[in-house]
């Protein structure tokens, strides 16, 4: 045989071994956390919170981590959501193109996108030192706001970026102001990017855990108010996987299941939804 | 005229919140820098950096282990990460079928969002006793399993969507003309792809991969459960790592009672921003040298 068709099967059969093994350590990894998490996920452990200690307490469930994760992450995305809006569409329709400011907040928003979770979970227990705050629900949604708020921004900005020209030019020609065309127009016209860019953004909030380890504490209980520690779902796989004791650790295989489920079904759903959002879109 | 004042009104205040992103990278730097100022005043850098007396009760905070535990996780990652990357992407993007395709294309996004906490759940009960039972065994050398080799399979399974999504997209960007112009010479597929695809590609898949690398460089919880946390300059990758992230998290608990031990933790947290800063600036210079020999 030619050896350039022998070249050719091999890297061939080599790109499609390594695409094949790609997804068997994906599909094992999802395979391993449905295997661990199904046999120990029953009612209880949804609807009750963990007795005797969420480390040494063999009873109850992990309603404060599910709770305590949709409350900051829930938090965190509304508060990036009020910064992200504005800030892009200060970029795309008042701002100068390609002007220093413009091109020094977008640099910064790549930096923050960057920055380890941890450094933001160092950064934002300095500040509730500096104001005197303890590990609390509100220390945690600040925290993780400031984490998904790059990602956010981003994703936003990219479909922004694509409305035409066009739209702004007629929306001006008929006297309509900048704010009453980015809110009337632009907003409209990005709808379906800044519902999947905020879905995106509280499906990483929702799983990141160096974050809130310092910020958000951990606890029993199901927060009662934004100055309470909150439990959250990645910090309960963690500490609850670490100990010796079997009926803990289910807690930490049904959290791992939970969350997997959890940020599986809204990457789904931003799918679906961007989708059906895109039909009455100008392109 | 109310609409024009509501018009600068509106434009004041979203500036304002514009300046937010930049603010905010100042204050981490100044802030990570103002509360690791004691230790700097207190100890020379290069001590800091190059030391690997960790002994907090003593005073005494070298960082290199635990830099050097970074780096080993990081490079082991990257050397299983990038062949199968690369070889995935490829095939991918230039030999798989269509459908095949469009059914993956979606199925890797989904797999990015899985949080990195559950990759580490899947270290911890699949990797370390694989290493453990079967393949330091098999190169003759007796490990627990918690090691540089399991953090790097972790962080590189982690990454693999990531750089593979990114990958693709760059691939597919290269025009069908100049396939076709390769394959019309009589180049076979393979050496179409790696003589004229790869090539006009590259600067885009060295991107990927360094978003890929910057991803696994800062990974804490994955790297954390499985790395071992031992601080000692690992000599092989069987041996336990301690890197920066998780000795961040691991300590940050304890270190308020022992003096300057938050300000050495907080350098490691700076030192981590810096390196981030710096990855990005040299991405973004590439990058637009990349634009403008496009254009």
């Amino acid at each position: 045989m030619d050896a350039r068709k022998v070249e050719e099967f091999v890297w061939k059969t080599l790109a499609a071994a390594a695409a094949f093994a790609l997804f068997l350590s994906l599909f094992l990894i999802m395979a391993t956390i449905l295997a661990k998490g199904l046999p120990s996920l029953n009612m209880a452990m949804l609807t009750q919170t963990p007795r005797g200690g969420y480390y040494l307490g063999k009873e109850g469930g992990i309603l404060n981590a599910i709770v305590g994760s949709l409350y900051l992450a829930g938090g965190a995305t509304a508060l990036a959501l009020f910064l992200s809006v504005p800030i892009v569409l200060y970029l795309n329709v008042y701002a100068k193109k390609r002007s220093r400011f413009v091109l020094f907040t977008r640099f910064s928003l790549d930096v923050l996108w960057g920055v380890p979770s941890i450094v933001y979970g160092a950064f934002g227990f300095t500040i509730m030192l500096l104001f005197g705050l303890k590990a609390s629900l509100l220390g945690g949604i600040i925290a993780v706001a400031l984490l998904i708020l790059p990602i956010m921004s981003r994703a936003m900005d990219e479909v922004v970026r694509t409305v035409p020209h066009e739209l702004f030019e007629a929306s001006y020609a008929l006297g309509a102001t900048r704010l009453e065309t980015a809110l009337k127009v632009v907003a409209r016209q990005a709808v379906p990017g800044i519902v999947t860019a905020t879905l995106i953004a509280f499906g990483r909030g929702i799983g990141d855990a160096a974050s809130v380890m310092f910020t958000a504490g951990f606890t029993d209980a199901v927060p009662s108010s934004l100055l309470r520690p909150a439990a959250t779902l990645p910090l309960a796989i963690f500490y609850q996987l670490g100990t010796p004791f079997p009926e803990v650790q289910n807690r930490a295989y049904a959290s791992a299941l939970i969350l997997t489920l959890i940020v599986l079904a809204i990457s789904l759903v931003s799918r679906v939804l961007a989708r059906n959002l895109t039909k009455h879109i100008v392109k | 005229m109310i609409r024009l004042v509501k018009d600068k009104l509106a434009g004041a205040g979203m500036l304002a919140l514009a300046g937010v992103p930049g603010l905010v990278v100042f204050a981490m730097i100044l802030g990570l820098y103002g509360r690791s100022r004691p230790i700097l005043a207190a100890k020379p850098l290069s001590e800091l950096l190059f030391s690997s007396s960790w002994h907090p009760l003593r005073g005494e905070f070298g960082l290199f282990t635990f830099i050097m535990g970074t780096l080993w996780v990081t490079a082991v990652a990257v050397a299983i990460a990038i062949p199968l990357c690369l070889l995935a992407s490829i095939y991918l993007a230039e030999y798989a079928p269509r459908r095949l395709r469009e059914w993956t294309a979606p199925l890797i996004d989904l797999l990015a969002g899985i949080p990195s906490v559950v990759f580490g759940v899947w270290g911890v009960l699949v990797v370390v006793p694989l290493i453990k039972n079967h393949v330091a065994p098999l190169a003759g050398v007796s490990s627990s399993g918690y090691c540089v080799l399991a953090a790097g399979i972790v962080l590189a399974v982690m990454v693999f969507p990531v750089i593979v999504h990114v990958s693709v997209e760059v691939l597919k960007t290269v025009p069908n003309e100049v396939r076709e112009a390769s394959l019309a010479l009589g180049a076979t597929r393979w050496q179409t792809i790696r003589h004229v695809v790869m090539r006009k590609a590259m600067p885009g898949v060295i991107a990927a991969v360094v978003l890929g690398l910057s991803r696994a460089f800062g990974e804490t919880m994955a790297v954390l459960m499985v790395a071992g946390n031992v601080a000692a300059v690992p000599k092989t990758v069987f041996d336990p790592a301690y890197p920066l992230p998780a000795l961040i998290a691991n300590k940050y608990g304890e270190m308020l009672s022992v003096p300057m031990y938050d300000s050495a933790l907080l350098l490691a947290a700076l030192a981590l921003l810096m390196v981030v800063l710096l990855v990005n600036v040299a991405a973004r210079a590439i990058l637009l040298r990349v634009e403008r020999s496009v254009q």
